[in-house]
Order: structure tokens, then sequence, then C-alpha cells
């Protein structure tokens, strides 16, 4: 690992050298080009059409034979979001509240967790490690649906029902975010912890300190896939009280009003992609920048 | 020889126990999550997979039954045998191409930089994160004249009258495998993508000197054996996604589909646990499919671990 400047092939270089393109034809990049445009315009229609719909006027949103692009653009559509948020029994900001703390909750919480789980399996040698690996798989494999009214029970059991945590405690302890952030830790070379140890680091420091920085673009996609599925989450089960209910299931009431609703919910069908979208992107540029700078790498 | 055997055992009772308490601060760290992986997970798991052996309304305290729903199931049950067909189809046809799909994307989109690849990924992604992504596929398959999809073919003389795409048995399957191969850049893409970030840079350059020619070549040798931790995850992904279809089976085909045609394993599940409340049969179903997907993930995992030799 090197302080100062880049190592290659054994030689020290003090400016980062130019990227140099190894192994790339000109046809080859073209033929994949020509693929992706392909593709993405195929990829890229829900989004397209979200967004149009959402500008689009009443008149246009019922218009037969359907049009994608939108003619004349308006916020309507949000006046009309905001018009029917502001006759809500519980005013918005609860909603929002509500759906900030079990979204963080839920994301922060199962990154944490599912990390600190996995560093152990990943690195450390104990009696049962692989018993509770192979749990974690075979976990991710029984249905759902099924496991939802065992699950109903145990909550109602721990006397968590009708709390935010009866949706933060879950989300912390899906299989999945464990499996990704363990295959993950398992490309750190052993050297490297190893060395830490000699220099007297403890598990915990070297789990924040070398661990956690290497496994960035890691915990970042595992953090985007867990607030979507927060984010989506109504907790129409779990939650009783109209006012520990989430905004998704608020915005949700919104979009079932009917046709008198139609603009709203073509804005409500807006907002539901776009938080996801921006918290994505915000962590996908993240993903990008830190292996520039990472020394993963012996 | 019984003593020694005893002493043996001792020892290694022993051993275990010093290892036990040599790995504290291992367990320390599991503690967290699998505290909360043993209510919540773990114990439904188990509790669905006795309730099974059990005829349960949901309402009524399960009464025990034996092997009564499998045998039901395996034998009795016709739609069953078309829903299992219908799940293998789709998971034998959709499991290798989407995640060959996940893994070319994920490599193509790892060659541009900057915002440009974050706008990229952004793109192939957005089928798995506009909620209901599916609505769009109503307007192109709509069953009269304007559906998108029977416009242009009317347009062209391909056909004189409209289809009605998700009525029409024949049509429904492939439609659907359609369908999901289009919202497949999902969990294990995202995964690719960043594993493809871990790869170390330097490898390409001394697999460059030692003879690797192309870009294909480049993949094989050098990029997808450094990522093989990512390819087995996206593998189980793979096989928990094509084998639980159901959502969008249910959204475009309904539930009933015409003639079962769109029926799948988890649409089954579902009809006999949230419409009928057989919730032990629904969990031998769980049951079942759990079976079929872990023999399935040893399998792929065997061919997996051969990738670049």
């Amino acid at each position: 690992m090197a302080k100062i400047g880049y190592v290659i092939n054994g030689k020290r270089h003090f400016f980062k050298p130019k990227d140099k393109k190894i192994n790339r034809s000109r046809a080859g990049n073209g033929m994949l080009f020509f693929l992706m445009i392909v593709f993405g315009i195929l990829m890229a229609a829900p989004l397209v059409m979200i967004g149009n719909n959402a500008l689009k006027p009443l008149d246009e949103l019922f218009q037969y034979p359907p049009k994608i692009f939108v003619r004349n653009p308006s916020f309507e559509n949000f006046k009309d979001l905001f018009v029917a948020m502001n006759s809500s029994w519980i005013p918005f900001s609860r909603y929002i509240f509500n759906t900030i703390i079990i979204t963080v909750g839920g994301t922060a919480g199962h990154v944490l967790f599912a990390s600190l789980a996995a560093y152990p399996l990943a690195k450390h040698k104990f009696p049962g490690k692989n018993l509770l690996f192979r749990m974690v798989i075979l976990s991710m494999m029984f249905s759902w649906t099924v496991t939802q009214i065992p699950n109903y029970m145990i909550i109602s059991w721990l006397h968590i029902n009708n709390t935010y945590l009866a949706l933060i405690l879950p989300a912390c302890s899906f299989g999945m975010g464990l499996y990704l952030m363990k295959q993950f830790m398992e490309q750190i070379p052993d050297s490297l912890l190893e060395s830490a140890r000699l220099d007297g680091a403890s598990e915990f420091y070297i789990f924040r300190k070398i661990v956690m920085p290497n496994v960035k673009p890691a915990w970042l996609t595992l953090a985007i896939f867990q607030f979507q599925q927060m984010w989506g989450n109504t907790g129409s089960m779990f939650l009783r009280d109209e006012e520990l209910k989430p905004l998704q299931y608020a915005l949700q009431q919104i979009t079932g009003g009917g046709t008198a609703r139609a603009g709203a919910s073509a804005a409500v069908t807006f907002i539901i992609a776009a938080i996801p979208i921006i918290f994505f992107l915000i962590c996908q540029s993240n993903v990008l920048e830190t292996m520039t700078s990472s020394g993963m790498k012996e | 020889m019984a003593s020694r055997e005893a002493s043996f055992i001792a020892m290694k009772q022993g051993k275990l126990r010093y290892q036990i308490k040599k790995s504290k601060t291992s367990y320390l760290m599991l503690a967290p999550f699998f505290v909360l992986f043993f209510f919540f997970t773990i114990l439904p798991v188990f509790a669905s997979i006795l309730l099974s052996f059990t005829d349960f309304n949901m309402l009524e305290f399960p009464e025990f039954v034996g092997w009564t729903n499998y045998i039901r199931l395996l034998v009795n049950d016709d739609i069953f045998l078309i829903a299992l067909k219908n799940t293998l189809i789709f998971a034998v046809v959709t499991g290798p191409v989407s995640y060959i799909m996940c893994l070319l994307f994920a490599w193509i989109i790892n060659e541009f930089k900057g915002k440009l690849r974050a706008f990229l990924t952004l793109v192939f992604y957005a089928p798995s994160i506009c909620g209901n992504a599916y609505m769009i596929w109503l307007i192109i398959l709509s069953g009269d004249r304007y559906g998108y999809l029977n416009g242009l073919l009317l347009k062209y003389d391909f056909i004189n009258e409209a289809i009605l795409w998700m009525k029409t048995e024949k049509y429904v399957l492939p439609v659907l495998i359609v369908v999901q191969l289009w919202l497949s850049l999902g969990t294990g893409f995202l995964a690719f993508i960043a594993g493809l970030q871990t790869v170390d840079k330097s490898l390409y350059e001394a697999g460059a000197i030692d003879g690797v020619k192309n870009r294909w070549q480049e993949l094989w040798f050098i990029t997808l054996p450094a990522m093989k931790p990512q390819l087995m995850f996206g593998a189980v992904m793979q096989i928990t996604q094509s084998f639980a279809i159901a959502d969008i089976s249910i959204q475009l085909a309904g539930n009933p589909s015409v003639n079962y045609a769109g029926a799948t394993v988890v649409t089954h599940l579902l009809d006999y646990g949230t419409v009928r409340f057989e919730m032990g049969y629904a969990s031998a179903i769980a049951t079942i499919l759990f079976i079929l997907m872990v023999g399935t993930n040893k399998f792929v995992q065997k061919i997996l671990r051969r990738v670049g030799e």
C-alpha cells in the first residue's frame, strides 16, 4: 500500500498515469455501444412514461389511445396532489416523519448489523461458522408469503406490534444483505488485516477503519436495495394507528381515489419513483469515487 | 477402548470450549444480526415447515394431518402440476438468460466513466426502481387495436385483427418470459456493478503482458475469476427470483390466468394462502419450492466453481 504516488509493476509514479485502454478494439466498442442504445431505450421506457404522465393535464391522461409524450406540460397534477394532501385527516408532515424513521432505521440498521456479522463470517475461524452461513443462504429460498403469518404472530408475541420496531427489526435481519457483504469482504487480502492486528488494532477497529472503507461499493449498493424495500413498505400489516403509518400508505390512499384523483395519482407515481432514484444516484456516484482512492489491493 | 473414546471426546469438547471462548469477539459481532435473524427468519421458516403438516385456516388451532397436504399436492392437484411445469420453464429460460444479461450489461457499463456511468446504471436499473413499471406493459399488450404491439403489427400487416395477448393461452407464457427478462436487471446487476469496481486494475495490465488479446479473453481469464464471490451471490439471487415469479403473472395475466397458462408455484401458493386461507397447504407448497431452489443452488454453485478454468 503506497501512501504517496501510485505503484504500477513495482515502479512508483508520482502522478497518476493516464488510463490506457488495453485490449479494446474499435469495432467491439461500436458493437457494444449499439447494443447499449437499443436496450437502453427499452429499459428507460418506464422512466419516460412516469415523467411524462406526471406532467400531462387531465384530458391527455384520459386520451385514448394513450400517447407516451406529453403535449401541453403543466404542474396541475402536483397542485391537485397538494390539495389532496392538505385535506388529509392527519398532517402530511407526520407521514413524512414516520417514513424517515422507518426508512433510515431499517436501512442503517440493516447495513450496520449485516456488515458487522459478515466480517467474522468472511474472515474469522470459529465453531458454528458454516452452519450460520448456510442458514442465511437457505433462508433466502423460503417463500416470504408463508412466513408472514408466523412472523405476525412472533411480532405480536414480542409486543412490538403497532410500533416502528415491527417494521425496522425484521428489516435488519434480511439474509441477502449479510450474504452480499460477506462475499465482498472475502476479497480483502488477509495480510492487510494481519498487519493491523500486529499493530495492536482491535477487531472492531479493523472493521471500522479497514474492512468497511474497502467494501464501500458493497454497502452503498446494499443501502440502495434496502432503501427501496423500506420506502415501498406501507406497513399495513403491523401498523394500526393512523399516526404511525408511512408516506407510502398515505400516497396510495390518494391513488385509490379513482378517476377524480387521476391527476394527483400520476404525480404520486412520480414522487414514489423519484425518491429512490435520487437516493440511487447519490449512492452510485459515491460508488464511483471510492475505488479510485482505495488502497484495497497490495 | 470405551474409556479411550470417552477421553477423546472430552478432549474434543475441551478444545471446542476453548475455541468458543477464544472467538468471543466474533460471536459478539454476529450477535445483533443473528438474534434478529433467529426471531424474524429462522422461527417463521420452521413454523411454516411445521404448518405444512397441518390443516390450518388461520382461525382455529392448526390440526396435525401428517403427509396429507403433500400427497394431495403431488397426486391430486392438477393445477399445481401445471404451475410447477410453468415455473420450471420460467426458471430454465429466464434464470440463465437474465444472469448473463446482468453480467454483460454490468460489464459494458463498467467501461464508461463518471456521471455517464451512473446515468447508464440508472437507465438499465429503471424497471427495478420504478415501483409499478409493468404498467407500461399493460398499454403495450392491450388486447384492442390501440395496444402498442397490436397497433404496430396491424400497421405493417403482420396480423389482420388485434390479438388478445394475455387472454390467449399460447401467448401468455412467452410474453411473461419477455417481461420478466426486461425486469431482470435488479439485485444481481447492481452487485456485479459493485463487484467490477473491486477488480484490481493492475491485473489487466499484467494480463496484457501475459498474452490476453481481446476484451473477451480479458473477461473470461481475469475479470470473472476475480469476481467469483459476486458471481455466486448473483446466482443465488437469480434462483430465488426466477423460481418465485408471481407478481408480473398476476398483474398481466390475472390469477387465475386463462386456463392457468400463467400459473406458477407462487401464484398457486398465493391463491391458497391469501384467497382460500388454507395456510397448511400453502406452507406445503412453499416447502416444496424451497427444496427445489436448494437443489438448483447446489447444482449451479458447482458449475460456477469452474469459471475461468
